[in-house]
């Protein structure tokens, strides 16, 4: 008997080490795809989920039949959360994997690290993620927010709706919150609020002791003008920021913070009943209401296999970003990068709010933009959004020497930073 | 209680009771207008049913704030959730059979929310239940209205209980400051005045602020002197409430680092997997807590206590096995030591992450450490840092007591002084090594349900905490646990009072060089063991 078993495990390692070894030639009639998201250290908690999400789409895809009559392959790297390591592992996916296209990237920096080498190689990057824009180049499709599609309406609502004269610009110190906050600084200015109801504050990677800025930001609003907090905390920091929110007791009918980076993944690990009324601005929420959305949430659940799962705004801009991908694919009828790239432009699909995004000539999608309050259940009811869909503006007109700038990546002007005043590629 | 009150008041609305004749119309509008979920129509709506008058009014905006109030799609009726869960029609609150998965609750937003706030604080002036008075008092104090003076003041002149009657004229004294006639207004500013606290500033300057260029000097001048007498006091106030957070952020440092302290400080062994053993007690606190939620739903609020010996025997079990496995092999060669645990150290940040996933773990504040607590009137405390404060002591004494007073703590004692001499007398050295390590661990773990409640559970929770533990280890100085206690507060209240001038990140950075440059003084740290020891 144990004869038996022995030799049939031993079978079912060969046969497996064969399997294993055939895989690079069966390789040759997939098309492969890269995935670039931190499986360890700190981005691992919020780009686990991202490289989940792009495999249950390529699954999808497969199950649809593929891509030009070939499956598609996940090439899933594990970059680590190391920004010099993005740029390695990136580096390894065009050059040995050869894949077709590169998904992920979530920090600023991250992006920054990686994005030499895809202009290099001339590779495709979808970075699904708010940024604080101030950048637009030819391999790069950014799916997530441009400053325009979310800090700024986000400011006009509580200025319209909540009429807040006094804000607090809370937010961590790197260059997405820095940049985000100097156009909001600048646009503020412009509506004519007075430097001194401007409080600008910046914290360090992972914050934890906020018993000093939530007492300064109370002291701050309780001056007898409408205050509110617009919040660029991003990660780990904001877990304890709004636990200590809660325990001061601010409320939303008091002091509301709008934030640009909580969404149902990070409220996951919150108790949210003291928060009720805390906004956050972002162009999906699980909770719209629309029959693709309602769709992607069942496929997601029965995927992961865990129905308490939650989807936010980045898993929406990959799932718009791959189904964009696959349209340029097949309108080109081949991967090859520059062929996807110029077939890009233009590509519509649909997105999970009941719209369609296209993909601008700037490389920058057009997005609803959604204002959510927190509600006791983690999930968002939405109580404002824009009439139409917002374009993605990459340089802003807020910020001196980027509001001269556009980005044009169609033939004849091909150009990231076309300066409109002295009509020259490359910048101020 | 205030279950029970809801009940009540639901009772109360069972009773058929007439509509005012003149504003019937008007009611029944509004009322449809709750229904039909226009944001922007609701408030004036809020309003008319809270004049009202009608039985219904309190409950149904009561429902309305806390998101129970359902409106059915089809024909826009509207119906309230209970608290307990059962489906009655809002106006006549007899139990309706209606199909839940037709209803959706009426979506509100912050201004409603407000609106909402200030329209039951008038409401809820005549509770019988004491605390809901004084909730409403509170209310018209952060939301003065006008239009609720007159309720407040008929409340007043029947209050019998000294305390709401207090809370009572003070929110009467924040309507009239702002909206009452001059002669008020300067009695009410100094009533005001006796309270310290950021919100009273911010109404005596508003008034200040609102008053006409042509009022009565006198008014201005009392307003004036009242905005002083506020900030002086609140000036002593926020040093106090900075030392206080000092205190706690120490607290917060002495909790991670008391058990760094015993492997470190006592054993010598630099542990770099000592983050997650806190982590470790910090998911055990989770994990408690979830295993309450499935079979002692009840008792949830007390899931923290029988966390404590869950956290520190698992973090406790994996010191031992680490020490037994790895650390016990590796005595006399600390790079070797250091490099193997900070090995260990990835190996259960990516265990977790695999095993429980990477995203963060709710672990809820119980009742009784959330909110504030006010020692002296405008020093507000938040409840859980106090526990915190307290708790950190009771483990560092506790901790003392042990090593002091315990055959376990002379045994510990003797090896850490002069292990080959604690041998010829007898003394298993490998067993008090492994026991020591799983004491440090275990206590490690005992910080991570407190850092649970203030931090995020995740695998990264421990590698936040690691430097600092070392720094205040090193700082306090090595082997010495009160020198520990006493690094852990200084370098807390020192962060403290320099954030607000520096910010958080300078701030930092300058508690940072300060150190270096006080190691560099004074290597052996605040207290340095003396004797033999100190040369071992």
């Amino acid at each position: 008997m144990n004869g038996i078993a022995l030799s049939r495990r031993w079978l079912l390692a060969g046969a497996a080490a064969l399997a294993l070894w055939t895989g690079p030639v069966a390789a040759a009639d997939t098309i492969k795809v890269g995935i670039l998201h931190s499986l360890s250290g700190t981005m691992a908690i919020s780009e686990t989920t991202l490289k989940d999400v792009m495999l249950m789409l390529i699954e999808e895809q497969n199950k649809k039949g593929g891509l030009l009559g070939k499956k598609l392959e996940p090439v899933v790297v594990d970059p680590a959360s190391n920004w010099p390591l993005f740029a390695e592992k990136a580096r390894e996916l065009l050059s040995k994997d050869k894949v077709a296209a590169v998904f992920g990237c979530w920090t600023s920096v991250s992006r920054k690290s990686v994005l030499p080498v895809f202009e290099e190689l001339n590779g495709i990057l979808f970075y699904p993620v708010q940024y604080e824009g101030e950048e637009s180049s030819r391999n790069v499709f950014y799916t997530g927010a441009a400053p325009n599609q979310q800090a700024i309406p986000a400011v006009d609502y509580l200025m319209q709706q909540e009429k807040v004269e006094r804000w607090v610009l809370a937010g961590t110190d790197y260059v997405y919150p820095r940049t985000t906050n100097k156009i909001l600084e600048a646009y503020l200015k412009s509506k004519g609020v007075k430097p001194e109801d401007i409080m600008i504050n910046y914290t360090p990677f992972g914050h934890s002791d906020w018993q000093t800025i939530v007492a300064e930001i109370k002291k701050f609003g309780s001056a007898g003008k409408k205050t509110a907090v617009v919040s660029t905390i991003n990660g780990d920091a904001n877990v304890p920021f709004y636990k200590e929110l809660a325990n001061q007791g601010i409320k939303a009918t008091d002091i509301p913070v709008v934030a640009f980076s909580v969404g149902e993944e990070e409220l996951a690990g919150l108790d949210t009943a003291p928060l009720v009324g805390h906004l956050a601005a972002w162009n999906y929420f699980m909770s719209v209401d629309t029959p693709e959305n309602k769709e992607f949430i069942e496929k997601w659940h029965a995927f992961i296999k865990d129905p308490k799962r939650v989807t936010n705004d980045p898993m929406e801009a990959h799932y718009i970003g791959f189904n964009m991908w696959v349209k340029a694919v097949e309108k080109a009828g081949t991967t090859d990068p520059d062929a996807v790239i110029d077939a890009m432009i233009g590509i519509a699909v649909p997105n999970l709010s009941g719209g369609y995004s296209a993909m601008m000539p700037n490389h920058h999608i057009t997005k609803p933009v959604l204002i959510g309050e927190i509600q006791a259940d983690g999930q968002f009811s939405i109580v404002w959004q824009t009439p139409g869909l917002v374009v993605g503006d990459e340089w802003s007109d807020y910020l001196e020497g980027s509001k001269d700038l556009i980005a044009d990546w169609r033939p004849p002007m091909r150009c990231g930073n076309f300066n409109v005043k002295t009509g020259k590629c490359g910048g101020s | 209680m205030r279950r029970l009150f809801l009940f009540l008041m639901l009772l109360a609305a069972l009773a058929p009771q007439p509509v005012r004749g003149e504003d019937e119309t008007a009611v029944r509008d509004a009322f449809a207008t709750l229904a039909a979920g226009n944001l922007d129509a609701m408030e004036p709506a809020i309003g008319v049913i809270a004049r009202s008058g009608v039985a219904w009014a309190e409950p149904v905006l009561r429902a309305l704030l806390d998101g129970r109030l359902l409106a059915r799609q089809a024909d826009r009726a509207l119906f309230l959730r209970t608290p307990e869960g059962t489906v009655l029609e809002a106006e006549s609150g007899t139990p309706a059979a209606v199909e839940a998965r037709t209803l959706r609750p009426v979506r509100i937003n912050n201004r409603l929310r407000r609106a909402l706030e200030a329209a039951l604080g008038s409401l809820t002036l005549a509770s019988p239940d004491r605390a809901v008075r004084l909730a409403a008092a509170e209310k018209l104090f952060t939301r003065p209205d006008l239009s609720a003076l007159e309720p407040l003041e008929r409340a007043l002149a029947r209050e019998a209980d000294g305390a709401v009657r207090e809370a009572f004229a003070r929110a009467r004294a924040a309507i009239l400051v702002e909206h009452g006639p001059p002669a008020a207004r300067a009695e009410a500013a100094s009533l005001l005045a006796s309270a310290a606290s950021p919100a009273v500033l911010g109404k005596l300057q508003a008034a200040k602020r609102a008053l006409p260029a042509d009022a009565d000097p006198a008014l201005a001048e009392a307003l004036d002197a009242a905005v002083a007498r506020v900030e002086t006091r609140l000036r002593l106030l926020e040093f106090a409430q900075t030392f206080f957070q000092g205190l706690s952020l120490g607290s917060v440092l002495l909790l991670a680092a008391i058990g760094l302290a015993v492997t470190f400080g006592v054993m010598g062994v630099i542990n770099m997997a000592h983050g997650e053993m806190v982590m470790l007690g910090a998911y055990a606190t989770w994990a408690v807590q979830e295993a309450f939620r499935a079979f002692l739903p009840g008792a949830l609020d007390w899931s923290l206590l029988a966390a404590l010996p869950a956290a520190f025997l698992l973090a406790g079990a994996a010191g031992w096995a680490i020490e037994r496995s790895v650390i016990s092999r590796l005595y006399g060669r600390p790079l070797e030591t250091l490099l193997a645990t900070f090995g260990i150290s990835l190996v259960l940040q990516q265990a977790v992450r695999l095993g429980i996933g990477a995203t963060n773990r709710e672990v809820v504040t119980p009742s009784w450490m959330s909110g504030l607590v006010e020692p002296v009137p405008g020093l507000a405390l938040t409840m859980n840092r106090v526990v915190i404060v307290l708790f950190a002591l009771a483990v560092f004494l506790l901790l003392v007591a042990l090593i002091r007073g315990t055959r376990l703590g002379l045994e510990i004692r003797a090896v850490t002084q002069n292990r080959r001499m604690a041998e010829t007398m007898g003394i298993r050295t490998p067993r008090v090594d492994a026991l020591t390590f799983a004491l440090g661990s275990g206590i490690a773990g005992i910080g991570g349900v407190a850092l649970a409640q203030i931090d995020n559970v995740s695998p990264n929770l421990g590698q936040a905490y690691i430097v600092d533990s070392f720094i205040v280890v090193v700082f306090g100085g090595v082997g010495n646990l009160w020198g520990t206690f006493l690094g852990a507060m200084t370098l807390g209240v020192v962060n403290k009072l320099l954030e607000p001038v520096a910010g958080a990140v300078l701030g930092k950075i300058l508690v940072l060089v300060a150190l270096i440059l006080f190691i560099q003084r004074r290597p052996q740290g605040l207290f340095a063991l003396r004797g033999r020891a100190a040369e071992a």
